[in-house]
């Protein structure tokens, strides 16, 4: 009971601090790396409060395995709009935002959105398959 | 004097770590190695390291371990080496390997001594693209931490590598742990 209620004022305040340091990375130590484990932190206090099956409905595995190959596609395809807007692979300043600088800027910002999201969700995955197996 | 205790844990954490027959406790340690390695980071002033060291090996890691000894044993089992090692032969060689390992370590220790000092401006290291990242990652990306600006723009291609080996990972993981439905 005290868990659950500790965690329920918690993990908003987690996944919270997890957006923050991705949109952090920018300006301070951060980013999508250690932002995606800490919002995967998050998921794994639920489970542990709730149990698999509440988290399961919450976010299913349907999603958790999109989420996962949605991640590396922002970032690829943020790669490849480089490249249709005339630059190289992943010239972020050759996107069509404003000057180079703010392309250059949105771009990272963008990658490391991405970097988030598959972090985060194949993290869920992981730790939804090795701990959430009933049989055998 | 805080970086040789530091150390001094990193190396008593590591030989507890490999000796403990307790699964679950040499998890344990090895997450407080982990919190000492991103004090022994932060100390090294790479605050992008420490706290990825702190979130990712003392945290996670952890979790994702716990979460596989779930499915194993907890102890480790005495392997039956254990009693082969009495004989003579074996232990001859048991200790020319650490003999080796002992010479090996001193000539690496050795080396250590014409390094340049931590942070020395004229290092090899720090000599060659190092300048330019501090000097003009902010012009030329647009980004203040030029950690992130050397992760996501320079070695912007590594990074999109790292995403993709954490992704293979996931795959990995479901298609060797998930069962399927009509099975």
């Amino acid at each position: 009971m005290i868990v659950r209620v500790i965690a329920r004022i918690l993990i908003p305040f987690i996944q919270l601090y997890a957006l923050y340091v991705i949109a952090h990375g920018e300006i301070g130590p951060g980013g999508g790396f250690q932002g995606g484990v800490i919002f995967s932190a998050s998921i794994i206090l639920y489970v542990i409060a709730f149990g698999m099956e509440e988290a399961r409905s919450r976010i299913s595995q349907k999603m958790s395995d999109l989420l996962s190959s949605t991640g590396a596609l922002v970032f690829a395809i943020i790669g490849l709009l480089c490249i249709l807007a005339g630059g190289s692979y992943l010239e972020y300043d050759q996107l069509p935002l404003g000057t180079p600088k703010l392309a250059s800027q949105l771009g990272i910002y963008g990658i490391e959105i991405g970097i988030g999201i598959t972090v985060a969700a194949v993290l869920i995955t992981i730790f939804f398959e090795t701990a959430g197996r009933k049989d055998d | 004097m805080i970086d040789f205790m530091l150390l001094f844990f990193l190396v008593i954490f590591a030989i507890a770590a490999i000796s403990m027959k307790d699964l679950l406790s040499a998890v344990m340690i090895f997450s407080a190695y982990s919190l000492i390695m991103a004090l022994v980071w932060m100390r090294m002033n790479a605050v992008d390291v420490a706290f990825t060291e702190a979130a990712v090996g003392a945290g996670i890691t952890t979790v994702l371990l716990i979460a596989a000894l779930s499915r194993t044993k907890r102890r480790e089992e005495n392997s039956p080496q254990s009693e082969i090692t009495n004989s003579k032969s074996i232990q001859r060689r048991l200790l020319l390997s650490l003999i080796t390992v002992i010479v090996t370590g001193a000539m690496l220790v050795y080396s250590t001594i014409d390094m340049p000092d931590f942070g020395d401006p004229d290092a090899p290291a720090n000599l060659h693209v190092a300048a330019r990242y501090i000097e003009k990652s902010y012009e030329e990306t647009g980004v203040v931490n030029f950690v992130t600006a050397v992760l996501a723009s320079y070695r912007g291609y590594d990074t999109l590598g790292e995403v993709v080996v954490i992704f293979t990972a996931g795959v990995g993981v479901v298609l060797l742990l998930r069962r399927r439905k009509e099975q």
